[in-house]
């Protein structure tokens, strides 16, 4: 990335990405804890007379609902804070979960080699021939709905994205000259591994894990839309997504919105993984 | 030498679609869920439930249902979908000429688009029209087709509503067709104002599919292309006075082109699983709408022969690619 060198005043453009999408995951993060005092409905509570009310630019909007409501007349805002909890549930748990099991077998593939190597880069090398969302589904479809199944699915299609980078990354390190100097001295094979090599690729996993969080939104969403994640009453970005889509021509903004919400949060997510790479990593920072 | 390539090829594609069946039979088998619990009004006699059980044939050993079902597929028979109550190979190939014509032009679309992008940020390697290649791709793949697709139905459908959102024709057509390959049909039989409403319909979920495969093939072929520019042979061509077009779209393109089409297969992979839920979001009635709404109704049959169905679909296209892999590349041809 030639631009990580270019600067904006006295801030570099890596530092200028990670400010605005950690501004807006920070944003995420307080909208989902705090969701039971920010949400001004509760994201169940039905109005059945008040179904599919505009947002506040409109001129009949309802001052009870600020971003108006769905079909069933529940609370557009309070939805999709409710639904950012779910969305970070899934992306905090599912990627550092995918990440937890993709570096532990990086490491060891890498740095042990032989048969256990062959065997875990040709599992990678097939299980990414796959198309991932295909496999999402069929996964969820065996072992069925809810939140747990959908983090299940992503831990385990996504922990490839780790172990191929973490695997290469080993590789790399195990050749420099701090881990001959290790192995002279006369630490244990365990010791270089945990003491030596994680460290120095920590930078690598905090970058991969920012951007699989953003992934695992997407996936959580698509799983949610086609109705296959947690039940459907429950407020999730893709939920809304699916039923706005139903009245797409009445009410075209149930759909906006938490199409938008997906977009800025990924955006945000991939904005601070790219950051971080660009800070983070020694030889990029220059 | 290359029919010995493909006579091997073409007989591990048994052992594969073996495995394939195998494990599509025992994965289905432990899912949680009872299918007859679904089907059954409340307050049927469990007599009524027994005979249920006996007529789908869920009352005898995985093994034994392994075996029935493994001949009967040979013959061609994947039973009867247990929520829509027809064949499944009847419904899966109605259904399967609308995913494939959506995924082909998709295909179609995400390789014109990729290799066009590729030379003109080649050509003007270092000047504006590259950083704005560069800016497309990494936009493009940036967002997923999911996004894509519904970034569409907002602009193109709603806002702006130029383009239809849902399904694969204008139901007021009153065209008989004889095939399901209303693209193919249409312009054979010369009906173009059908054509243009299909084209019509296939256009916001074709782009959507197209975009981040575009990206893909952009990037790689871009990379190559740059590679393939420092050769010898095209200084050569360069000495000879040739023009910097030709040199680009003649003489390295076809070089260059090898990882690209190395690459395609696994992408067209995973573009006909993107059919799956671009399908869903833009109702459109091919075989991944249909996946989806077997696997919310447990529709065991119907999984089991998408799931094959996809299988061999993939196994194709690998075999296909492999193959065109060869022509391009003579040296792996001739180890």
């Amino acid at each position: 990335m030639n631009e990580s060198g270019r600067r904006f005043g006295s801030l570099s453009s890596g530092h200028i990405r990670v400010y605005l999408g950690g501004s807006v995951v920070l944003l995420m993060i307080i909208a989902a804890v705090f969701a039971p005092w920010i949400a001004p409905h509760d994201p169940l509570e039905q109005d059945l007379i008040s179904g599919l009310l505009p947002p506040f630019w409109s001129s009949d909007y309802d001052s009870a609902y600020l971003l108006g409501t769905d079909s069933l007349g529940r609370d557009l805002l309070s939805r999709l804070i409710y639904g950012a909890r779910i969305a970070l549930i899934v992306a905090i748990v599912a990627a550092t979960l995918a990440a937890v099991l993709g570096t532990v077998l990086g490491l060891l593939a890498g740095y042990f080699g032989g048969l256990f190597d062959t065997t875990i880069s040709r599992m990678v090398d097939i299980w990414m021939s796959f198309p991932p969302v295909l496999l999402s589904i069929i996964l969820v479809a065996v072992i069925g709905t809810g939140l747990h199944s959908v983090i299940i699915a992503i831990v385990v299609i996504d922990w490839t994205r780790f172990c191929r980078v973490v695997r290469a990354e080993v590789l790399v390190q195990r050749e420099q000259e701090y881990i001959t100097s290790a192995v002279t001295i006369g630490l244990g094979r365990w010791t270089i591994l945990w003491r030596e090599i994680l460290p120095n690729i920590v930078p690598l996993l905090i970058t991969l894990l920012t951007l699989e969080m953003g992934i695992a939104i997407i996936v959580e969403a698509i799983l949610s839309f086609v109705g296959l994640s947690v039940s459907s009453d429950q407020a999730t970005w893709g939920g809304l997504i699916q039923e706005g889509r139903l009245y797409v021509h009445q009410a075209w903004w149930v759909m906006t919105l938490p199409v938008l919400c997906i977009i800025a949060s990924v955006l945000a997510f991939n904005a601070l993984g790219d950051g971080l790479r660009s800070i983070l990593d020694p030889v990029m920072r220059r | 030498m290359a029919s010995r390539f493909l006579l091997r090829r073409l007989l591990l594609i048994l052992p594969t679609l073996f495995g394939v069946s195998i494990i599509v039979f025992v994965l289905l088998r432990v899912v949680p869920g009872d299918p007859i619990a679904m089907m059954i009004p409340p307050g049927a006699s469990q007599a009524d439930i027994d005979n249920l059980r006996q007529l789908y044939g869920l009352d005898k050993s995985i093994l034994d249902q392994y075996l029935i079902w493994c001949s009967a597929v040979m013959g061609g028979d994947f039973g009867i979908s247990i929520s829509l109550r027809q064949d499944v190979v009847h419904l899966i190939l109605s259904r399967l000429p609308a995913t494939l014509e959506l995924a082909l032009s998709a295909m179609a679309l995400a390789v014109v688009l990729g290799i066009a992008l590729a030379i003109v940020g080649t050509y003007w390697q270092n000047r504006w029209p590259e950083a704005v290649v560069d800016g497309i791709s990494g936009f493009n793949q940036a967002i997923p087709d999911f996004l894509w697709g519904l970034i569409f139905i907002l602009v193109l459908g709603v806002l702006w509503p130029i383009l239809p959102i849902s399904g694969r024709i204008d139901p007021r057509t009153g065209i008989e067709f004889t095939t399901q390959f209303y693209l193919v049909e249409s312009i054979l039989r010369g009906e173009f104002a059908i054509l243009i409403d299909l084209v019509r319909h296939m256009l916001l979920p074709m782009v959507a599919l197209a975009l981040p495969l575009t990206a893909v093939i952009t990037r790689t072929l871009k990379a190559s292309l740059f590679e393939t520019m420092t050769q010898d042979y095209i200084l050569l061509s360069e000495i000879k006075g040739f023009s910097r077009w030709r040199i680009l779209i003649v003489e390295a393109l076809r070089n260059a082109l090898i990882p690209t089409v190395a690459l395609s297969g696994v992408q067209f992979n995973f573009l006909l699983g993107g059919t799956v839920l671009i399908e869903r979001i833009f109702s459109y009635p091919g075989i991944g709408n249909m996946a989806i709404g077997a696997v919310i109704d447990r529709d065991l049959p119907l999984i089991q022969g998408l799931i094959i169905t996809f299988a061999i679909i993939f196994i194709f296209t690998n075999l296909l690619i492999d193959l065109s892999y060869r022509l391009l590349n003579p040296r792996v041809a001739n180890e």
